[in-house]
């Protein structure tokens, strides 16, 4: 099992969520989140005065999947993410330890999907 | 002899600038600072509301408009408001009651000191606020206030004009605010983090609220339900709207874009301009005065505080200081007998002699302002100390100050 998440633009969450639908990937957690990366944030102005540093929108998901889906996972996100532009944003892969479904008590593979 | 329909419209000015401070000037700090900051700053606006009205009645009043003393301030004669009834005071007005006056007079005591709370926003402690409002009301608002209305006042006698309160108000507030800039010093982080206004929307809300409180202020200091209540409610919406329009077209040619935060600074330096001219020059006089205003407000928030790199956070000495000095001044330019036979002619009118008394009216509140506000600071840090800890200005004065927090994560 692995844990993935992407830290995308916001603008890019529907097309993102449309992918990962047609590829039958269901289960997914989304928040709004801020950040930035290698264009250290935006300026904005405020009585003329330049606030340089503040914290990019992006949207977070986290999608726990079985091995078999990892690929088709991130496939999918990158297929709806990506601009080509700076500040398309990032996928993270990591182990995903145990998985439990609280209703039934199931543990592992079966209790992800 | 008390008139009913001048009655009506002073009683209904009071109300109208009761509410330029809680939740005007609430909602218009409010939305300014920091998310973790924004009840204290809200705070600061309605505490100061409570605390003036009261200290108002029982010394406040009377040090300002009491029976002269060397023409500086006001005796203990009213104390408790002795004396003051329903009976008008022909030195004020003789078509309200005193009491009305009083009370009228109240909410300009009240909002003053609480635009100086824009200078040492997010920092200073509640505690060392509280003392330094009481002190200020009376130790700097209430002499001033006697020079320029008082019967007697020295600025009075002398010719000043100054119809709703751009020396008595905006100059001795925003000139204060600098002062308590200076000295309190800037916020951790400022100029290095960014530090954006964190709720636009409350200023908005704040700063129209304003502006519409501040028809009572300027159309309700003609006293009375009367034709200049009539050219002051204009000149009022005017600069506003001039000095509102000039700002976001200055952002929009200099930074590139126009924003509204832009237009509601500039609709409330125009106000502040306007006030001291309001009931003394005509529409079209306000427009120029509410360009000017918003030229130079401009200059003095956008370039000027951050070449000196002073923290004035939320503006008070940009917009109401420096917004008052140039109206003040201005009215030396544009006031006319036409509008109000009981004013005088400005210098574009045939009377430059004005422009120089009007001058006076503002050294001399910037010079006594400055001092005798430096002295309560000082006296305050020393016995209470003004500014919080670190942590706590970290954690922001809410929580650290006031144990609550104005939005919460989880609903």
């Amino acid at each position: 099992m692995k844990l993935v998440i992407a830290v995308i633009q916001p603008h890019k969450l529907e097309d993102v969520l449309r992918e990962l639908d047609d590829a039958q990937i269901h289960l997914k957690t989304v928040t709004n989140v801020l950040g930035c990366g290698r264009q250290k944030g935006r300026t904005e102005v405020y009585r003329g005065r330049k606030e340089t540093g503040n914290l990019l929108k992006k949207v977070k998901l986290e999608i726990a999947v079985n091995e078999a889906f990892v690929k088709p996972t991130i496939e999918a996100i990158t297929k709806g993410a990506r601009t080509g532009n700076i500040g398309d944003g990032k996928i993270f892969v990591i182990d995903l330890k145990e998985s439990i479904r609280i209703r039934t008590g199931e543990e592992g593979d079966v209790a992800i999907g | 002899m008390i008139n009913s329909g001048d009655t009506a419209w002073i009683l209904m000015s009071t109300a109208l600038v009761m509410l330029m401070t809680a939740p005007g000037l609430a909602f218009f700090y409010g939305g300014l600072v920091r998310r973790k900051n924004v009840l204290a700053t809200m705070m600061q606006s309605f505490f100061v509301l409570c605390l003036i009205s009261i200290q108002w009645i029982l010394w406040g009043y009377s040090l300002a408009f009491g029976p002269d003393i060397g023409h500086f301030i006001g005796s203990f004669a009213w104390v408790g408001l002795k004396g003051v009834g329903m009976a008008p005071n022909p030195d004020y007005s003789s078509t309200i009651p005193h009491l009305l006056f009083m009370v009228y007079q109240m909410m300009f005591a009240v909002i003053t000191p609480g635009l100086i709370t824009g200078a040492f926003a997010e920092r200073m402690k509640f505690s060392a606020y509280a003392i330094f409002t009481l002190l200020w009301a009376t130790l700097v608002y209430a002499p001033v206030c006697h020079w320029v209305w008082g019967a007697g006042g020295w600025l009075r006698n002398m010719g000043a004009l100054d119809f709703a309160g751009g020396t008595v108000v905006h100059v001795s507030a925003g000139i204060s605010a600098l002062v308590c800039a200076l000295v309190i010093g800037r916020r951790r982080g400022y100029g290095r983090e960014p530090m954006p206004p964190h709720n636009l929307p409350l200023t908005i809300l704040g700063a129209s609220l304003l502006w519409f409180g501040w028809f009572g202020f300027n159309a309700g200091s003609a006293l009375g339900s009367t034709e200049l209540a009539v050219w002051a409610f204009i000149a009022t919406n005017t600069a506003a709207a001039a000095a509102g329009l000039t700002w976001m077209f200055v952002e929009w040619k200099i930074t590139g874009k126009p924003t509204i935060l832009g237009g509601a600074t500039g609709a409330v330096a125009g106000l502040v301009a306007i006030t001291p001219a309001s009931g003394f020059v005509s529409p079209l006089s306000a427009i120029l005065i509410g360009i000017a205003v918003a030229f130079v407000c401009y200059a003095a928030v956008a370039v000027i505080k951050i070449k000196l790199a002073y923290d004035d956070s939320l503006d008070a000495f940009g917009v109401h200081g420096v917004g008052g000095t140039l109206g003040a001044l201005l009215t030396g330019l544009f006031a006319q007998k036409l509008i109000n036979p009981a004013g005088n002619n400005g210098l574009f009118f045939g009377n430059p002699s004005l422009l120089l008394t009007q001058f006076i009216g503002v050294a001399a509140t910037v010079i006594y302002s400055v001092v005798v506000t430096f002295i309560i600071l000082k006296v305050v840090d020393r016995f209470i100390g003004l500014r919080v800890p670190d942590e706590e200005e970290v954690v922001g004065l809410d929580i650290a100050q006031h144990e609550e927090s104005a939005y919460t994560l989880l609903d």
